[in-house]
């Protein structure tokens, strides 16, 4: 509209995205050369993306699956197992992994590239998590071993661990009681008195236990094995088995400063709802930079939890403690300080960022029944053959180029446009997929290129819908500067509409979908933000330099928008009283007798001539400076409209006239 | 050609030239329900008869392991395998340095016995060392009840963006019918060609239905651009407004189409004839015929279908009488009912009659300087 008053700027908006593309760029070239992909180093950054299983093979691991309780081995449980695997690897990241049953038994998992050893914990280790009573707590070192110095160090040692359990607890419990107290208490007792206590406990253990913490349970072996059990060294760190559910049970802690006996299990991971990983909150509501993992249990486990610590609550220390046990390693013995009836907890630790999130994952993706051995890990090359990528990426360049031979020949020099704005589409996305692959692990299968080579088309649409657009205000007869603005406008709409349904699809099947499907949704999204990206940094703003340039302004016959191959006839408006025509193609008799017909709402189906005499009305230049953004009305029209709007209710809906320029009281109507 | 093409175009625009898709809407609406039904009949045959054609990510197969080969050439297998079962395509990958991996779908017993002597012939290895079990699907139930979830979610979903973005749930329910439309006859197509149905089979089902609405999307927004306040006038009815959106649209639906179809197409021919089946083969037809349907539905279906729904709301059907009976006063004027032109004439707009553009104000910048010299 000649009225804007906003300017546009179509240099900068390009300079932008040249910045976008080189930051993009500079970021990947920076990756290359401060954490180059290589062979000890698969997660680094790379200038070709990382390819899925099945185009570059990866590292298949063949896990035996045994129970832990005894249980058969059903193909129930397998495809249980099957399903938290794939749960457990998708939620890192967006590689494709497959997994499926071999024979009766073994689990089959085929991991892209090479993982590292985290991965493989991932898949293979069981996680469960169990929560027993603290029957004892003791220094790491064996008892005979031990010196005075050392069980002084390791005792305060383990204090502070208590310490640290004991403020989780008192906060996921609302507590508000000072943990002082309970602090000092726990810190108290040395090894030796609680042994001690303990010894005295499993010598006059002839009656069954009372309840889950009677110390009772301490049997003379039980006292044996944990006297003997020396927690500094690392290899009786590894965890996995959890122990009998029913009986106490030996163990240390995950850092190993403290070794505990513990009692039954009173609450399965399994009565977990929901896990989730955070910054700790403080008493007075601040975070402070201490990793924890939530859990919430569900209406089972929050009756068995509340149960537990109001039974602790009144117990001496260290009994008052409860452990958190994940695959036989206490990780957490936090204080009961209140009863809990909300079934909420709070695990804090030694935990990263990523140790914190990978357990949450853990424990939110369910417990397995299961330990897996893995009795294989070994190297595959990709499913199929290197001749398909090649190929495929063959198609896509012939396709590529009938996509620039058939713009070229629909919208002439316009088409140049089209392919200009493709290139840029492949480099930013060629980018975003090196620059992902490096980020989050993300690899392009053949199904991922096939979505890619799609995406040619779903992207040039958004061009094709532009250019028709630019057209059909020519063909309105504006000049081709205000047609580029005025298509722009309609165009943006359309495109963001369609673009959105995309986006959406992909979204929905990213949160929803599993394995490959996942992949795709992903490649999805990312071509529909990449199209948008281009069209509103680079195509529009190009359109509105090229509409300055004389060779498109003119509308050269070449340009793809020439007024007059448009068929554009009528008079134009040019302003100042000046009236311009599109050097029609038929008599300028006829086509003002064309015009003249429009104007009174008559065909020209036919020809001119065919039409009948019609009552022609008076009309108030409607075809000079022919608009599409007026309300399709004529102004008796809208005075009508504007009669009933004012007599009743207000008619109908119109919404899409709402820019459209106001003159004289015809203001009213334009809602 | 081209400029014939774009004389066609803008004769379309201006509506000189018009097709009368949505008059004719019976006619389509026939069209399509034939090809639904025949489509579900072909997979209902395929179904009754030997299944479908699933792959083994599907269905699980048996699985063949050669170790100690000393030379894990991949197409030996391969050759191996066609030699027993010559329509099964193996999934062939090395493992490790010296053990070679081969995936077929399930093989009766003897023809395992004889794929294993087959494995070891042409590894030169025993036939102890070739080791066969049977795996399991990889793309399990659970994968697929995730699939249709999803599905279903984003179905819902859509419906209620179109809903909310046109303000009106009857393009929505077009919309998704005509996307019902489109997967049922890509479906039914690729169920009469009998290739097997793979994991990329459904990727590229799922590219149709963002494809579809995406279509759909783009010729309905012209549409309700064009019917926007088609109540406050007499001249055209809101069949005739969106009949003259879909024309006007046509030109954009070719070009999309063929600039979408033709990589596609590239990818088919590479994928059908020189690599025959596999990922790249199946995903290409499942999107070749699924775009080319859902370019099709989009204009022959879903606008159609979007006039005869919104043709229900009394405000529509009201005005649709009101502008009919003006019609006919002012054809009895004329005179001459009789004759085509006359009605044609009367109507305006029967075939898709361009718009009137009223003019609009180019701003005072626009308008002739007063000279400074005559005040």
């Amino acid at each position: 509209m000649a009225t804007t008053t906003r300017r546009a700027r179509p240099v900068r908006t390009l300079v932008t995205l040249g910045i976008l593309i080189i930051v993009l760029f500079g970021a990947l070239f920076a990756g290359t050369k401060l954490d180059p992909k290589t062979e000890d180093n698969p997660e680094g950054a790379s200038l070709t993306p990382g390819l899925a299983l099945d185009l570059e093979g990866g590292t298949q691991i063949v896990l035996k699956p045994v129970t832990t309780d005894d249980s058969e081995v059903t193909t129930e449980t397998i495809n249980q197992a099957i399903q938290v695997i794939r749960q457990r690897i998708d939620a890192q990241g967006v590689s494709e992994a497959e997994i499926t049953r071999q024979g009766q038994q073994n689990i089959v998992v085929g991991i892209p590239g090479q993982p590292s050893q985290e991965t493989i914990d991932l898949v293979s280790t069981s996680a469960q998590m169990r929560f027993r009573p603290v029957l004892t707590v003791g220094a790491p070192t064996a008892t005979a071993a031990e010196s005075d110095d050392e069980s002084a160090d390791a005792t305060e040692e383990s204090a502070d661990a208590t310490e640290e359990s004991a403020d989780a607890t008192e906060e996921s419990a609302d507590a508000t009681e000072e943990s002082a107290d309970a602090t000092d208490e726990s810190g108290e007792p040395t090894d030796e008195t609680t042994t001690d206590d303990a010894t005295e406990g499993g010598d006059n253990a002839a009656a069954a236990p009372e309840n889950p913490s009677d110390l009772a349970q301490i049997t003379p072996e039980l006292q044996e094995q944990f006297d003997a059990l020396d927690c500094t060294l690392p290899e009786n760190r590894v965890g996995g088995d959890s122990g009998p559910t029913d009986s106490p049970f030996v163990s240390c802690s995950e850092d190993g400063l403290a070794k505990y006996i513990l009692g039954p299990v009173e609450i399965e991971g399994t009565d977990i709802s929901n896990a989730s990983s955070g910054l700790r909150v403080g008493p007075n509501g601040a975070v402070t930079n201490e990793w924890v993992v939530n859990i919430e249990f569900d209406g089972q486990g929050t009756a068995a939890f509340r149960d537990v610590t109001t039974r602790l609550v009144s117990l001496p220390s260290p009994q008052n403690q409860f452990a958190m046990v994940l695959d036989g390693l206490v990780i957490s013995a936090p204080v009961a300080n209140d009863p809990i009836p909300d079934g909420k907890a709070e695990i804090s630790g030694s935990f990263t960022r990523e140790s914190a999130a990978t357990l949450a994952n853990q424990l939110n993706f369910g417990s397995l029944p299961l330990t897996f051995d893995v009795q294989s890990q070994e190297q595959i090359s990709a499913t199929l053959g290197s001749d398909q990528l090649q190929k495929g990426l063959l198609a896509g360049a012939i396709g590529l180029l009938l996509v620039v031979m058939y713009s070229l020949v629909q919208y002439r020099v316009l088409g140049l446009v089209t392919v200009a704005s493709l290139v840029i589409a492949g480099l930013v996305t060629f980018g975003v997929i090196d620059v992902l692959s490096w980020a989050i692990g993300y690899r392009l299968s053949l199904a991922g290129v096939a979505g890619l080579i799609v995406a040619i088309g779903i992207t040039a649409d958004s061009f094709i819908v532009y250019f028709e657009r630019i057209r059909d205000e020519l063909r309105d007869g504006r000049t081709l500067d205000q047609a580029v603005d005025k298509g722009w406008e309609r165009a943006r709409r359309t495109i963001l509409a369609s673009d959105a349904v995309n986006f959406v699809a992909a979204i929905v099947l990213y949160y929803l979908a599993v394995g490959g499907v996942r992949g795709f949704a992903f490649t999805l999204g990312l071509t529909t933000l990449v199209d948008l990206v281009v069209v509103f940094l680079f195509t529009h703003p190009l359109m509105k330099l090229l509409a300055r340039t004389k060779f498109f302004a003119n509308g050269h016959a070449a340009s793809g928008l020439d007024p007059r191959r448009l068929g554009v006839e009528s008079l134009r408006y040019a302003g100042r009283g000046r009236v311009t025509t599109g050097a029609p193609s038929r008599s300028a008799t006829a086509t003002s007798e064309v015009d003249a017909l429009d104007d009174s709402g008559l065909g020209t189906q036919a020809s001119p001539g065919d039409a009948p005499t019609a009552p022609v009305r008076e009309t108030v230049g409607a075809s000079v400076g022919a608009s599409g953004d007026g309300p399709r009305m004529t102004i008796a029209e809208r005075r009508a409209a504007q009669q009933r709007a004012a007599a009743a209710e207000p008619p109908p809906d119109t919404d899409d006239i709402a820019d459209a320029p106001a003159a004289d009281g015809e203001n009213e109507e334009k809602r | 050609m081209a400029i014939g093409f774009a004389q066609w175009g803008n004769d379309l625009y201006t509506g000189r030239r018009s097709y009368n898709i949505v008059g004719n809407r019976k006619r389509y609406f026939v069209a399509a329900i034939v090809a639904v039904v025949l489509s579900l009949g072909i997979i209902g045959l395929r179904v009754a008869g030997d299944g479908l054609n699933l792959g083994i990510e599907f269905r699980g197969g048996s699985e063949f392991t050669v170790s100690g080969a000393s030379d894990a050439d991949e197409q030996v297998a391969v050759d191996a395998v066609a030699q027993i079962a010559p329509e099964e395509v193996p999934r062939v990958s090395v493992v490790g340095t010296e053990g070679v991996r081969v995936q077929t779908a399930q093989l009766s017993q003897d023809q395992v016995q004889e794929v294993r002597s087959a494995l070891a012939d042409a590894y030169s290895v025993p036939v102890d060392d070739v080791t066969s079990s049977y795996i399991g699907p990889s793309w399990g139930q659970d994968v697929s009840q995730k699939a249709a979830l999803g599905l279903l979610v984003f179905l819902v979903l859509v419906s209620l963006v179109m809903t909310i973005y046109f303000r009106n749930w009857r393009m929505a329910a077009a919309a998704v019918i005509a996307l019902f439309h489109d997967l049922v006859l890509t479906i039914g197509i690729y169920a009469l060609i009998g290739w097997e149905i793979t994991p990329a089979t459904v990727i590229g089902l799922l590219t149709i239905l963002a494809y579809s609405i995406y279509d759909t999307v783009v010729v309905f927004d012209k549409v309700r651009e064009n019917t926007a306040g088609v109540v406050n006038q007499t001249r055209s009815t809101y069949a005739e407004r969106a009949n003259l959106a879909v024309n006007q649209t046509m030109v954009r639906s070719i070009n999309t189409s063929v600039v979408a179809l033709l990589p596609v197409a590239s990818i088919l021919f590479i994928g059908a004839f020189l690599l025959g089946a596999g990922t790249l083969r199946d995903i290409s037809l499942a999107l070749f015929v699924g775009m080319a349907v859902g370019a099709y539905s989009s204009i022959f279906l879903a606008t159609p279908l979007e006039v005869t729904f919104r043709e229900r709301e009394a405000a529509i059907r009201e005005h649709t009488a009101k502008v009919t009976e003006q019609r006919a006063a002012r054809l009895a004027e004329v005179g001459d009912a009789g004759t085509e032109d006359a009605v044609l004439a009367a109507a305006g707009v029967a075939e898709g009659h361009r718009q009137l553009q009223p003019g609009s104000h180019q701003g005072a910048a626009a308008q002739p300087r007063r000279k400074r010299s005559s005040r």
